[in-house]
């Protein structure tokens, strides 16, 4: 028999054929995209090949946000550094990338949720067990500041007349803010690999451990990459290491993210989320190489920063797509759990 | 039963838990069979074949309960030496008449006592007065009747004369063996012997078991005679009138047994009096004494105070011992008058009006097309319903409109449209298969201008009335001489002028007259045997006397069931005087001591000199167990203490039928009228005495003896989703529910599928020779072909709710079947056809006709003589006529 | 916050800071006595005033309800399937008068057959990972130990969407205009029809009593009697899921009894709530963090101007 269509919410990523009528059968799952595989075909059975949990309702806006979020928060933290170090030039490209990224990260967090108060709404509860809680209220701590120190920045940049009254206070602000700025940024970088792990979509749990530090990584390549793109070649050095540092924590982590993440690994190869990390790490490392020997030239920085930057978007996408594609398939929901169960392995509370 | 009843499905649950075995039989595997221990799958329309394998193990085995069956049961009756049986004569039984397809009853009689080698009179006399029962569906009348019985016939009650009844059913189905069930039905012989044995297993002193069946078994050509097979498994069994036993048919519409006790039949009068015709009926005298059949044994005795009862409530004051009671106003029928052949008449321009209730004939009928098209040729017709349903809008969106068959512009129906109130907007009872009525309170208002039915007809009675006040026409007396005055309740919310003019009758009133009452008191009666036949009493219904006994609402009564004996006699009213099992004597011995203390019911007590139990006994209270009727009695008198079956002619339950049943005394299995198979017991293919419409806007696709019934390989099947509710009225328009099953489908096996082609959720169309419906293909395993005399035979499976209105729409399976009728009660053949299957969608238009005139011209429709009905031999035929005529001879004789 | 409000065996309601809270209630669906009638479908959606969710014929045996979300709270799965081959028919055919000679009905043309039923609902976890990711507080835990959510709190983030290991909360999707759409959607329990004394109403429309509604304690040991009983009639298809709180969600307010491996149902076979590893999540986000921060440092550290 043919397989049945299957309902709007049948994504890609089926790997049960409906045999008939009522049947949702034991079958081979297997990947459809023709990538490699690297887990072997799973046996498994599932109810007409419909996901188990729930995909993220959540728009490519959040992949935006996760990239944007680094941008922003590595920024922040080049702009401290290049304040304290005296790098005027770094330190504006610094707060002008933590402005650009927060700017546009609330717009894509406004647009995910549909209206600005809805984002306010979070602000009544404390949640410690909400990622996305804490992590509105590390960007309600981080923002303002991070926000304050870009806004002296652009102060800064106007005529000196209009550096008056008010203005001057701000200018004033500009480098305490931007401090605090920089101490919250990490969280910033960080947080976002919780929200994404405290999900039950497989890809993006599997990857609890090493997630944090690959979104680090990848906000540092980014924000480095970013500075390598706006800062003056002379000031840009500490940015071409923290990109170059960045991008091999982000390279090295996310290799053993997808080794240790186990079946779920598979939907970072395959499909859309395959395309994507391909394009990251080959971003990411010719961006890095190029970062490490041509950071000296304009054309080279520009180049590699842009790859940078680029690598990172790209790793933020896949991972967002890894997620959708592992919670759109129940193969990667049942095949490790059925695993564990088989082994006599499940989780159990232990006294 | 879990698909249909759900609710009622909770105690088969129930029972399972306490450790019942629960096998369904049916041609496919439903939600029933999902949670039965067993499912055997059968050929649609081969249930008799299947039982009457069950009645000769039984009988071969002697596993009856014999001392049930030598007392209880006409087993010993010795049947007259002219019978002569399907064995003998190739499917017909003896009596038939090949031109009029009736038989002449009389050689089926008994053997009368007192003169040896009489027989006992039959009902009907010749097979000229069965065709008149047929036309008018008597076999409705004795679902309270039973037969009537002359005399008193010989008995043998060591059961080993050749033709007592026990040994002529022994003879009889003593070719329904194993091997021939496996052939005919498909079900193999380690299945069938299983349900073999947990029936009889389950049956006796200690057990008893319940036979429930619904609609699978009755839209037959022999639906009755289903019934008759399950009916003599349950006495030869000893599992009638005993707790736990019994037959039961699950009703479907709420009070659909109600609607045949006070009945919207053409042919029965309330409380199963039948409908007069003016041949035989002239005189209210005439009228009575067809009913009551003096000499018999029995309640019928009494038909005259049931009936002037009943002149009495509808006529009133006018009705007077002088004028018969107004007996000449009740209308008469003179012959067929039932839904189908209405609608024929429709088609051919003899109808002008109609009314339309509860009803939605355009897709729930048999022949959609021939309804439709009836209703097309109207002058006027009034619908009721909660929705526009298709039965209203077929004028204008009807599948002949695109055949160009109705064209809404030239359409002459003129519909009214009425907004109904439903069954949560209006108070009343509803009457369940328990013959239970329960009273139900109005939940809410109607919306809008919804009315109850009620409303509707008093209304629409006093306006008639009103209209025609001044009138001296005599043919306007029984409507001006009606005694149409009821208390209407008061709302507010009914009619905004003049309240009471427009009030709600109150259904109370209603009830308290069908009760009946004392005509110069009013108080009301508390039992039918109040009832008089010199005008002193009046009531509508004399089985539900008792409804209103102390001027108490008794269908109201709410006990719960933790507070009372477990036959729960204070919860509603059950007719007749409150009974919960008819014939309950039979829960005791001969003796009249229970059969088993388990099995306790009700019981003969030598103290008290009564009968007691947990139950109202169905027997005289003080009739003694050794009560032996006195030579030439007759009526109540004539029942002895040993008759349980006291509404019978002889007061024994009926093994075999000498008269009453249009199509035989005992069940036999005849092939559907549309099958693939040749009937492998008899050269008769299929019921020759069943009701058929032979025109040429109601073809029959071609079956074995005759050619071409390869044209339309396939058998197929229509029934219920639990989703939807019959002809979608009541959920396709209902959200919730539409979307529950929101496409028509067509369900067949994978083996099908891969055979014709057809693609899971794929497009196909089902053709017969009336039309081509098309729905989704469902393949599923739960549709599995049987091995039928040697072949594969395919079954095909449609639910039936779809139309053209409503939120979700589909084709009409009903319009893929011919009209077919069982004799006894015209129920129409709609469980069973043979149709052809093809992938992709029908035809539109005027090509959808082209397509079926195809098949019809392949399969030889039309083009030659009409098929034949009676394909029993040549000889056969005659020696079974010969019978007949012998006996009218011997009679003129007399 | 207890122990093992994370993870473990509790009480919720008093872990939510319930002081004087009723007995805990929840489901015992037994699926073996489900007839798919979809009442409780129905119910559900009559009493708590849900749209429709498709009209649309999936060919999946009689599901057109597809799964739970938000329009739908309540869903009936069917599954038809080939049960293992019955066991040849036991020997004596109890048919001494009539010779019973070998069927010529081939017994693998009729292979037994199982037509699973099961209506599926929100667990009410005992470790709810939609409540406990919610960052509005929309989610809340009632007195009866169940999870509910407010409509006029949520803000539709969907996080509890992509937490829920069963996948069963969800934002209603359109039509625009609906004040509910976009807003997360599930199962309360009926808390309305709990607060007044009432049984849920798809408990209450359930014919067969395949969904009983009680004391979870209790439940837990019908389900058990109710396994063994079943284990005894020789059903060895029987399991419980959901019944043991020390299982991944601590055990579940609705539990069930099914005849097959739950994935069958669609249900996850080992389900573990996200946030038993939340601590650990902080602690790795924390060690990243600190590394960018060292990280930055030392990118300006090493090279001074
Ligand atoms: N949900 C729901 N409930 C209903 C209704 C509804 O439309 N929807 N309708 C109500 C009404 S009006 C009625 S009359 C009742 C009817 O109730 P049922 O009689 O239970 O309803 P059906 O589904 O028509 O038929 C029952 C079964 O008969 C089987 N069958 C068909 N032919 C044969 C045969 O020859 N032999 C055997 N053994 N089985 C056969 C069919 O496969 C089907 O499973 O239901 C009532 N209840
Ligand atoms: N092929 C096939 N055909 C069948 C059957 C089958 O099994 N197979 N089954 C047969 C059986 S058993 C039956 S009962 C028939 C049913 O067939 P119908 O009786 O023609 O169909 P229903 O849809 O039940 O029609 C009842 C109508 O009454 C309306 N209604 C409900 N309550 C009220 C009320 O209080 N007042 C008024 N005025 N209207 C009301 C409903 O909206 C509905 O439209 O179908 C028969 N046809
Ligand atoms: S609709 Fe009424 S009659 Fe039918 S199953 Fe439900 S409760 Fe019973
Ligand atoms: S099943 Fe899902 S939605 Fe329900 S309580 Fe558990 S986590 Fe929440
Ligand atoms: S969608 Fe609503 S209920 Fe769900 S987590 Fe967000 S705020 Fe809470
Ligand atoms: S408990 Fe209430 S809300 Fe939950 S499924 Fe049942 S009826 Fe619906
Ligand atoms: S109401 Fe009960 S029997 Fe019907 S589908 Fe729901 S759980 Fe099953
Ligand atoms: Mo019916």
């Amino acid at each position: 028999m043919s397989p049945a269509p299957d309902a709007s919410t049948h994504g890609d990523g089926s790997g049960t054929q409906v045999r008939h009528g009522g049947s949702p059968g034991r079958s081979r799952g297997r990947s459809r995209g023709g990538d490699r595989v690297m887990v072997p075909d799973a046996d498994f059975t599932s109810y007409y090949g419909r996901p188990i949990v729930k995909a993220a309702p959540w728009e490519h806006d959040i992949a935006y946000y996760l990239f944007t979020g680094g941008v922003a928060a590595g920024s922040s933290l080049l702009a401290g550094g290049a304040d304290l170090t005296d790098r005027p030039g770094l330190r504006r490209a610094g707060r002008i990338g933590s402005l650009v990224g927060l700017l546009l990260s609330i717009v894509a967090l406004v647009h995910d949720l549909g209206k600005p108060s809805r984002f306010l709404n979070m602000l009544r509860v404390v949640k410690l067990t909400s990622p996305m809680s804490v992590g509105t209220w590390i960007l309600s701590l981080h923002g303002p500041f991070a926000g304050l120190a870009s806004a002296a920045e652009l102060v800064g940049m106007l005529p000196t007349r209009w550096q008056r009254g008010p203005v001057r206070l701000l200018l004033r602000l500009g480098r305490p803010a931007g401090l605090v700025g920089a101490v919250t940024a990490p969280p910033v970088a960080a947080y976002t690999a919780v929200l994404l792990a405290d999900t039950a979509t497989p890809a993006w749990h599997a990857a609890h451990e090493e997630l944090p530090f690959v979104f680090c990584g990848s906000a540092a390549a980014a924000s480095g990459g970013w500075a390598m793109v706006t800062a003056p070649i002379a000031e840009a050095g500490p940015a071409r290491t923290f990109a170059v540092g960045g991008a091999a924590v982000e390279l090295v982590m996310a290799h053993r993210m997808e080794t240790s993440m186990g079946l779920a690994a598979e939907t970072l190869h395959t499909g859309t989320a395959g395309r994507w990390m391909r394009a990251s790490k080959v971003l990411t490392a010719t961006g890095a190489a190029g970062a490490l020997l041509g950071g000296r030239s304009r054309v080279l920085s520009v180049v590699s920063g842009t790859a940078l930057m680029a690598g990172s978007f790209c790793t933020r996408m896949g991972v967002y797509e890894a997620g959708m594609a592992s919670a759109r398939d129940p193969k990667y929901t049942v095949v490790p759990q059925r695993e564990r169960v088989e082994r006599g392995e499940q989780v159990r509370h232990q006294g | 039963m879990a698909e249909a009843h759900p609710v009622g499905f909770q105690w088969v649950v129930e029972a399972q838990n306490r450790g019942a075995k629960v096998i369904h039989v049916d041609p496919r595997f439903t939600r029933t069979s999902a949670v039965a221990d067993k499912h055997v799958p059968i050929r649609v329309g081969s249930d008799i074949a299947f039982l009457g394998g069950i009645i000769s193990y039984v009988l071969e085995n002697g596993l009856d309960f014999r001392d049930y069956v030598v007392n209880y049961t006409n087993a010993a009756t010795i049947v007259s030496d002219r019978f002569e049986d399907t064995d003998d004569l190739d499917g017909l039984f003896s009596g038939f008449d090949p031109d009029k397809r009736t038989y002449d009853p009389t050689s089926w009689q008994y053997d009368v006592e007192d003169e040896p080698g009489q027989q006992s009179a039959a009902q009907a006399d010749d097979s000229e007065e069965t065709q008149e029962q047929r036309d008018s569906a008597a076999g409705m009348q004795h679902e309270a009747h039973g037969m009537q019985v002359e005399g008193k016939p010989r008995r043998d009650e060591t059961l080993q004369h050749p033709r007592c009844v026990y040994q002529v059913l022994r003879r009889h189905f003593a070719r329904y063996t194993p091997e021939v069930v496996e052939q005919t039905c498909g079900v193999s012989q380690a299945d069938f012997l299983e349900v073999c044995r947990a029936w009889t297993e389950n049956s006796g002193r200690e057990r008893t078991t319940a036979l429930v069946y619904s609609v699978g078994w009755t839209q037959h050509s022999v639906g009755v005679q289903y019934i008759r097979t399950g009916a003599i498994l349950q006495l030869l069994l000893g599992n009638m009138g005993r707790p736990g036993g019994g037959i039961m048919a699950l009703r479907g519409h709420a009070s659909i047994q109600g609607s045949t006790d006070i009945p919207t039949l053409f042919n029965i009068l309330p409380g199963y009096l039948p409908m007069p015709n003016p041949d035989q009926h002239a005189t209210l005298g005439d009228y009575v004494d067809s009913i009551r059949n003096p000499g018999s044994k029995g309640f019928w005795s009494k038909a005259d105070a049931y009936t002037v009862s009943l002149l009495k409530a509808y006529w009133g004051e006018a009705a007077t011992p002088d004028n018969d009671f107004c007996f000449d106003y009740l209308p008469k029928i003179t012959g067929d008058h039932g839904t189908y052949r209405t609608v024929l008449d429709m088609i051919d321009g003899k109808v002008s009006g109609y009314f339309l209730l509860g009803q939605n004939p355009a897709v729930g009928s048999a022949h959609g097309r021939a309804q439709r098209l009836g209703m097309a040729n109207l002058d006027w017709l009034v619908v009721r319903d909660l929705f526009e349903i298709e039965s209203a809008s077929f004028w204008k969106d009807a599948p002949e409109v695109a055949t160009g068959e109705i064209v809404p512009e030239e359409c002459a129906t003129e519909v009214f449209l009425f907004p109904a109130a439903s069954y949560a907007e209006k108070e009343g009872t509803f009457t369940q298969t328990q013959r239970m009525l329960q009273w139900r309170e109005k939940a809410v208002d109607p919306p809008g201008d919804c009315r109850s039915e009620l409303w509707f007809f008093y209304h629409l009675g006093r306006m008639v009335r009103e209209r025609l006040a001044d009138s001296t026409d005599d043919r306007d007396r029984p409507l001006l001489d009606l005694a149409w005055d009821y208390p209407v309740h008061d709302e507010g919310a009914l009619g905004s002028e003049g309240a009471q003019a427009w009030g709600e009758p109150s259904a109370e009133a209603v009830l308290k007259e069908i009760n009946g009452y004392d005509v110069a008191t009013g108080r009301p009666l508390s039992s039918f045997v109040e009832m008089k036949a010199d005008g002193s009493t009046a009531g509508g219904c004399w089985i539900y006397t008792g409804v209103f006994a102390d001027g108490v609402n008794q269908a109201n009564r709410r006990k719960s069931r933790h507070d009372q004996s477990f036959v729960a006699p204070e919860w509603g009213w059950a007719w007749p005087m409150n009974r919960r099992i008819l014939y309950n004597r039979a829960s005791a011995d001969p003796d009249g001591k229970p059969w088993s203390e388990r099995k306790a019911y009700v019981w003969w007590d030598e103290e008290q000199q009564q009968w007691v139990g947990d139950d109202v006994p169905d027997f005289e209270k003080t009739k003694p167990p050794s009560y032996r009727a006195p030579e030439g009695s007759d009526g109540i008198e004539a029942i002895e203490g040993i008759d349980p079956f006291i509404m019978q002619g002889d007061g024994k339950g009926a093994l075999y039928v000498p008269q009453g049943l249009i199509d035989g005394p005992m069940p036999t299995h005849y092939e559907p009228v549309e099958s693939p198979f040749r009937n492998p017991l008899y050269g008769q293919q299929a019921n020759p005495t069943r009701m058929d419409y032979r025109r040429d806007d109601n073809p029959m696709n071609p079956a074995p003896p005759e050619e071409h019934s390869d044209v339309f390989p396939f058998v197929f099947t229509t029934s219920r989703l639990t989703e939807h509710h019959t002809a979608g009225g009541m959920s396709r328009y209902l959200e919730h529910l539409a979307e529950l099953q929101p496409e028509m489908f067509v369900e067949v096996s994978p083996t099908l599928a891969r055979e014709r082609g057809l693609e899971h959720m794929g497009w196909c169309h089902v053709v017969t020779a009336r039309s081509a419906v098309e729905g989704r293909v469902l393949v599923t395993e739960r549709l599995r072909p049987l091995r039928v005399e040697g072949r594969t035979v395919h079954q095909v499976w449609m639910p039936y709710h779809w139309g053209g209105g409503g939120l979700v729409t589909g084709d009409s399976a009903n319009d893929l079947f011919g009209i077919t009728l069982d004799p006894n009660v015209l129920i129409q053949e709609s469980k069973v056809g043979t149709c052809d299957v093809r992938p992709g969608r029908r035809p539109t238009g005027p090509a959808l006709r082209e397509l079926v005139a195809d098949y019809g011209r392949r399969a030889g429709i039309g083009d030659q003589l009409p098929a034949r009905i009676v394909t029993a031999s040549a000889d056969a035929q005659a020696r079974s006529l010969a019978a007949a005529e012998t006996s009218d001879d011997d009679q003129e004789g007399q | 916050m207890g122990p093992n409000s994370l993870f473990g065996p509790l009480d919720p309601a008093s872990d939510a800071g319930y002081t004087d809270a009723p007995k805990r209630k929840g489901f015992f669906t037994d699926t073996s006595v489900c007839i798919g009638c979809k009442a409780c479908e129905v119910a559900c959606k009559e009493w708590n005033d849900v749209p429709e969710n498709a009209f649309e014929m999936l060919g999946t045996s009689y599901d057109n309800s597809h799964s739970l979300n938000a329009n739908q709270w309540r869903h009936v799965a069917f599954i038809e399937k080939p049960a293992a081959k019955p066991s040849a028919p036991s020997v004596d055919l109890g048919m001494p008068a009539v010779g019973a000679p070998v069927s010529d009905v081939p017994q693998d043309e009729k292979p037994d057959f199982q037509w699973l039923m099961s209506s599926d609902v929100c667990k009410h976890c005992t470790h709810a990972a939609c409540l406990d990711v919610c960052p509005t507080g929309s989610l809340f835990r009632s007195e009866f130990g169940t999870v509910v959510v407010q409509d006029d709190i949520c803000n539709g983030c969907g996080y509890c969407v992509a937490a829920c290991p069963y996948g069963v909360i969800d934002r209603r999707r359109g039509p625009e205009g609906d004040p509910k759409v976009g807003i997360a959607q599930k199962c309360t329990l009926c808390y309305d029809r709990l607060t007044d004394g009432q049984r849920p109403a798809c408990a209450a429309a359930c014919p067969t009593e395949s969904i009983q509604y009680g004391d979870v304690d209790e439940l837990r040991e019908r389900a058990t009697a109710r396994v063994e009983l079943l284990h005894e009639r020789g059903v060895m298809d029987a399991r419980l899921y959901g019944n043991d709180p020390d299982d991944g969600v601590g055990g579940t307010g609705a539990m069930f009894l099914l005849l097959d491996e739950p994935e069958v149902y669609g249900l996850p076979p080992d389900p573990v709530v996200t946030t038993k590893d939340l601590p650990r999540m902080f602690t790795r986000a924390g060690m990243a963090g600190t590394a960018l921060l060292i990280g930055a440092a030392l990118s300006f550290v090493r090279r001074r101007p």
